[in-house]
């Protein structure tokens, strides 16, 4: 790794190494989720950044997601804002962030007595905690100790011929560097199942990918509505399938070396297929809202930052992981340039090629690991949502042996 | 990006399997093209990024962009017609989709 390249990331006990040192705030109850924004809001621009669960009952999906999330290597501290009442086991989260090595306060606002209170209690912890976290050991992180998330809202019939393949060339790129990137939306695979199949590292695995994508297919037919929304067929797209190939095409080029589900991390480098579709028969409606449900399940995977492809214009950042928005619609490109870190529309009228562009998705992630602001983060874009959902644990096809590891 | 010699320079033909190109510029309506050596005008405005008709398909021929299948025609296509869901469809989830294309027909 040469000097320019280098990046220091903040070391956490579990081993793994932030882009970011932020400070989480998350209310564990959509009713203390007003309490929470105003604790974190005069520190937006300081690292704070607000996530939280919005349910009432449990639900161990809306469990492992916070405490993945809370233990995310970008994050380098925890409040947990509790109205009090609710199902959420705050205990069990405040006990993981404590075992990270992490600093962690929860409030509960009945104790504290009420909003002005816990305000007042949640502003002070974190005005010392920050100051706290400055003090956080920074030490040299490798390229193969990044973990790339990968995504495209907002698509039209751009995406699947500029941004994506060319984030696809980066994710290459980042494989061969022994990365680990992930590739979701099993609904948006919908159609090219056999082709990404074949691409898997072995046979197990590639039953595991077409069982994937059944599943998918399934779930979406009893919901009657694919993951196809109108603004993709006035950019376009016809099919699901059509928009499925060019979604897919993001994922590059390398074999596939494993199947994760939401918050299960990466074993080892190497391109993963991120499940998003719950197990079982249909429960909570559907599998991810929107596209930043989609982008905090990569997030709680470890992704220490997102690759966003959009072709009619989606302005999202998120809360603990940076997203680099890449544009596939030179047309958009012209309108919205500054919500965008990438213009892959150079490749339609040929003043770039995918190569360069990849290449370019590549430098900006390297960069952006480094500390530079994204288009999303300077604009103070932290969205996040999280819902119910259930899960299976993976199988014991869906990972990579030690052996296979990298390949 | 490379395109097909015998097509305009606006069209894109993604793989030599495909019965579709894609406009890689928006084609207003009555510039001529030049499409499978053939020289026609436009009948309606093709947007960045749409579909047009390589060659003629018939009526639920499989339509093929990036070398894979991603639907079929619901009626004959005529050489450099636009492709879209007027005149294909999916071959999977078909449930949803009339609601939302008979919503959104950008021909409208």
């Amino acid at each position: 790794m040469t000097l320019a390249t280098e990046i220091l990331g903040y070391a956490r006990t579990d081993g793994r190494k932030g882009i970011r040192n932020l400070i989480v705030v998350a209310y564990l109850v959509e009713c203390a989720h007003h309490v929470a924004l105003e604790i974190a809001y005069p520190f937006r621009e300081r690292g704070v950044h607000l996530i939280g669960f919005g349910g009432c009952y449990p639900n161990e999906y809306a469990d492992r997601m916070m405490r993945q999330l809370c233990t995310h290597p970008n994050v380098g501290g925890v409040l947990l804002v509790s109205l009090g009442c609710e199902s959420f086991d705050r205990r069990g989260l405040a006990r993981a962030v404590r075992d990270s090595g992490r600093p962690v306060e929860t409030l509960v606002i009945q104790e504290e007595g009420g909003t002005r209170k816990t305000v007042g209690q949640g502003r002070a912890w974190i005005e010392s905690t920050l100051a706290a976290l400055e003090a956080t050991l920074r030490q040299p992180i490798g390229i193969d100790e990044l973990v790339v998330g990968t995504i495209c809202g907002g698509s039209d019939a751009t995406s699947g011929l500029t941004a994506n393949p060319a984030i696809g060339r980066a994710f290459d790129l980042l494989v061969a560097q022994g990365a680990a990137a992930i590739f979701e939306e099993t609904g948006e695979l919908i159609g090219c199942e056999h082709i990404m199949a074949a691409r898997a590292s072995n046979e197990a695995l590639g039953g595991v990918l077409l069982a994937a994508v059944e599943k998918a297919a399934r779930y979406y037919t009893v919901l009657g509505h694919g993951s196809f929304a109108p603004g993709n067929a006035d950019g376009g797209l016809t099919t699901q399938e059509e928009k499925s190939m060019g979604a897919y095409s993001k994922s590059g080029s390398s074999h596939i070396s494993g199947l994760i589900k939401p918050g299960d991390v990466p074993t080892t480098g190497g391109l993963y297929l991120l499940d998003v579709v719950p197990d079982g028969e249909v429960r909570f409606g559907f599998p991810n809202i929107n596209d930043n449900a989609e982008i905090a399940e990569l997030i709680a995977c470890g992704s220490h930052l997102i690759l966003f492809s959009t072709g009619r214009g989606s302005v999202v950042g998120s809360a603990i992981s940076p997203v680099i928005k890449v544009c596939a619609n030179p047309e958009t490109f012209q309108r919205m340039g500054d919500d965008m870190d990438v213009n892959a529309g150079r490749i339609l009228d040929g003043t770039a090629t995918l190569d360069e562009v990849g290449r370019e998705i590549y430098d900006l992630t390297v960069a952006t690991a480094q500390g530079s602001q994204t288009a999303s983060e300077s604009l103070g874009h932290q969205e996040f949502v999280l819902t119910y959902k259930s899960f299976d644990p993976i199988g014991p096809a869906c990972l990579p042996l030690p052996a296979q590891a990298g390949v | 990006m490379e395109s097909d010699a015998m097509n305009d320079d606006r069209l894109l033909l993604l793989s030599s399997a495909d019965n579709v190109c894609v406009a890689i510029q928006t084609i207003e309506r009555g510039s001529s093209l030049a499409i499978g050596g053939d020289l026609l005008q436009v009948e309606e405005r093709i947007p960045l990024g749409f579909k047009v008709a390589a060659r003629d398909i018939a009526v639920s021929e499989t339509i093929i962009k990036y070398g894979a299948p991603i639907g079929s025609a619901t009626r004959a296509i005529s050489t450099g017609s636009m492709v879209h869901v007027h005149n294909m469809k999916s071959d999977y989830l078909p449930t949803y989709k009339p609601k939302v294309h008979a919503r959104h027909d950008p021909r409208d």
